[in-house]
């Protein structure tokens, strides 16, 4: 998963400190595993350096850095160009779709017709492997069918998606 | 014209064709607006949640249902205002059906089913079964022909029910769920089998399934959604 888009996403809704964004990230996305602050304020400097998003002016206080990060125009293209892109259809790709989900919802973008494109990108993948189990090679066949029953379980998580996103929205909009 | 295997657009030259089509049972509407186009030769998956009005928009272009509005068209002519012994008639000749359960007459044995749909059309009892045999050939039933169903296995069964439906070499197949009470192993045999002599044969395929791997057997799928037909390679994303 994109660590760096993903910050962009979370700052495309609102302007924030370090601190928040790593908040909200392991709220919603670090499923257990915190974003250390050295790689939240790492990748902050390179969003930075370029382009993609600005800092603000040194606040006062004590703890970390207290510079408020806002996304620039071409940060928020980045992230309407990621979210549109279907992922690569390959197995696990849970987290990848997951964050797509959540940040298009948070973000008031079209996540139903996100997943349409993902599920025709994934349905494509499933036909290029099943044309591959046409073959002779039986273990060609059994490589293509671990891929097609994974491939088949994102579809799944898709459709129950899908059938939920009203009810999603309202979970992450704040 | 036959679709090309990655054939993502819908056809310019449909063989067959819902347009705009509506259709309520009671208060309940099931297709609100559906389009769709089958070119000859191309095998179109139709998936959808239940209840999304998929098996309502097979059943339509296959003449069973009668839309409310809107219009179905086959082979350039418009198949929907055909008053019901013209369409029968069409269904007999040009259709085939495979349906998910209880399709074959459970009296007859399998050769019996298979050689009904060409006794009825007034084929040589002789030259029927003839032909029966040779389909339950094809779909690797050979010695199983004096079977009566109950004598066979769900995939078998399955079988026997698409060489009855391929028979009359019908111009268009419409399967709804033609694997969904069979086992992951044994649907994929009856759905490759149904797809290679499709192709052998050149008919046009709609196979409605709610199955992604039976859709991957296809070479287009859309999507029906609340009685709308979503066509996902003509989705444009981010507007």
């Amino acid at each position: 998963m994109s660590v760096p888009l993903t910050m962009l996403g979370l700052l495309e809704r609102e302007p924030s400190h370090g601190y928040e964004l790593k908040r909200d990230y392991d709220t919603y996305f670090g499923r257990g595993r915190p974003l250390p602050f050295g790689q939240v304020y790492a990748t902050l400097g390179r969003l930075a350096r370029d382009g993609l998003v600005v800092a603000g002016e040194s606040e006062p206080g004590a703890g970390p850095e207290r510079k408020r990060y806002v996304i620039t125009e071409a940060g928020a293209t980045e992230v309407e160009t990621w979210l549109a892109e279907p992922a690569e259809p390959e197995p696990h790709l849970q987290t990848v779709l997951f964050t797509k989900v959540v940040l298009a919802l948070m973000l008031g973008r079209p996540a139903g017709r996100y997943l349409d494109v993902q599920r025709a990108a994934h349905l494509g993948r499933m036909r290029e492997l099943t044309e591959v189990k046409r073959g002779e090679d039986l273990l060609d066949v059994l490589r293509a069918d671990y891929g097609l029953f994974h491939l088949e379980a994102d579809l799944r998580w898709i459709e129950m998606t899908a059938a939920r996103l009203d009810a999603l929205a309202l979970e992450v909009r704040r | 014209m036959t679709a090309s295997r990655s054939g993502a657009q819908a056809p310019a030259q449909p063989l067959i064709e819902a347009r705009d089509v509506v259709k309520s049972f009671g208060q309940t509407p099931a297709l609100r607006g559906a389009s769709v186009a089958v070119a000859g030769g191309e095998i179109l998956a139709v998936m959808g949640p239940s209840g999304s009005g998929k098996s309502t928009l097979l059943h339509c272009l296959a003449g069973i249902f009668t839309p409310d509005g809107g219009e179905i068209w086959f082979d350039g002519r418009r198949s929907d205002r055909l008053g019901e012994a013209e369409r029968t008639r069409l269904r007999r000749t040009a259709f085939g059906f495979v349906f998910q359960f209880g399709q074959l007459v459970p009296e007859l044995t399998a050769a019996d089913n298979v050689a009904l749909p060409l006794l009825l059309n007034r084929v040589r009892r002789k030259d029927a079964y003839e032909t029966a045999a040779g389909w339950l050939d094809r779909l690797e039933l050979s010695g199983l022909g004096g079977r009566r169903t109950g004598e066979l296995s769900g995939g078998q069964a399955q079988r026997v029910a698409l060489a009855r439906a391929l028979v009359g070499r019908p111009r268009v197949l419409f399967a709804d769920e033609p694997t969904g009470s069979l086992d992951s192993l044994t649907g994929e045999m009856v759905m490759e089998l149904m797809v290679s002599l499709a192709r052998e044969e050149g008919t046009t395929v709609v196979v409605v399934t709610h199955e992604a791997r039976v859709a991957a057997c296809a070479d287009r799928e859309i999507m029906v959604r609340d009685g709308k037909v979503f066509d996902p390679q003509a989705a444009e994303v981010g507007r």
